[in-house]
């Protein structure tokens, strides 16, 4: 994986394998601690704790097509690059948490890369789910939320170009200054 | 220019209310790029992104481009399947940014599948 972007696509598609409705991304840049956290909740299935384990090997994978599955042991890596650490908390019925902290400074920290772009795939593939993007940057919070659209305007087709473009934009315009 | 707001989707949502009308039954075409892990990390999101780009750059109102995940596939990635109503399947690797956008344009638009670039036709099957 390139960037932070990709991996946070690819996290949040285990969500909506796990059958997620609600999905949060919360990403918090924090100067002063010289801290970046991802983190990724869902209210899918979630996993019991011998299963939360196995998702840390390579080789453990709860799909069929093939035999392995590297989501979180990539991300895990990438964690460790940059002086950080992935956590893993979830019950069974209860939803998944991952929470992936990074040194921001380090130089080996991956770059965030277009969350934009991740955003609009998830909704273009998903567009029955509800996603909120948090992105706390310094003393500026940027939130998107499907949810409330879905509740301003109701019968919005999310997979239509003209709205997957304009939630392109908006997130585009608003983060623009965001590391 | 002054920043986009919630509120100028309100001219998207009529927008859509009056098209609904035309594009009932929507879907000529189905178009799914697949985003397992493999995939992501191949540049699913490029493919994903151009198939989207030639949506509305063309002004295609009856495709859809959705995902699923990984297909067993995947040194093949990116890949995605694109399948015309009526017709069976046709199952894309190897994809880049350009191939996506010519298959958009010959099998999507112009409905003749792009053999080179083809892997198979028809579905998988899983045990």
């Amino acid at each position: 994986m390139e960037d932070l972007s990709l991996h946070i696509l690819d996290i949040a598609e285990n969500s909506i394998n796990a059958g997620a409705t609600l999905i949060d991304i919360v990403i918090r840049e924090q100067k002063t601690q010289d801290m970046l956290t991802l983190e990724i909740r869902d209210n899918g299935t979630g996993m019991d704790d011998a299963t939360v384990v196995s998702t840390r090997n390579p080789f453990y994978t709860t799909r069929t097509t093939r035999r392995i599955g590297l989501g979180l042991p990539l991300l895990e890596e990438a964690t460790r690059a940059a002086d950080g650490m992935l956590e893993i908390v979830s019950r069974t019925g209860a939803g998944t948490d991952i929470r992936a902290t990074f040194r921001l400074s380090h130089i080996d920290r991956k770059p965030l890369g277009d969350m934009a772009a991740t955003i609009v795939m998830l909704v273009a593939g998903n567009p029955d789910i509800n996603f909120t993007y948090r992105h706390e940057h310094e003393s500026e919070t940027f939130t998107f939320s499907t949810k409330e659209i879905r509740l301003k305007y109701p019968g919005l087709d999310f997979n239509s170009p003209e709205t997957l473009s304009f939630i392109r934009d908006y997130i585009r315009e608003y983060t623009a200054s965001f590391s | 220019m002054p920043k986009l707001k919630i509120e100028d989707l309100d001219k998207i949502a009529v927008q859509q209310q009056r098209k609904m009308n035309v594009r009932e039954g929507a879907g000529r075409a189905k178009i799914t790029v697949h985003m397992g892990t493999c995939g992501i990390a191949a540049g699913a999101r490029t493919i994903m992104t151009a198939f989207l780009q030639e949506i509305e750059t063309n002004n295609v109102t009856d495709v859809i481009v959705t995902t699923s995940a990984c297909a067993g596939l995947c040194s093949r990635e990116p890949m995605a399947t694109v399948e015309l109503v009526g017709q069976a399947p046709v199952k894309y690797v190897d994809l880049t940014d350009e191939k996506a956008r010519k298959i958009f344009k010959e099998h999507i638009v112009a409905g003749k599948f792009v053999q080179a670039y083809a892997l198979s036709i028809g579905s998988e099957r899983i045990q």
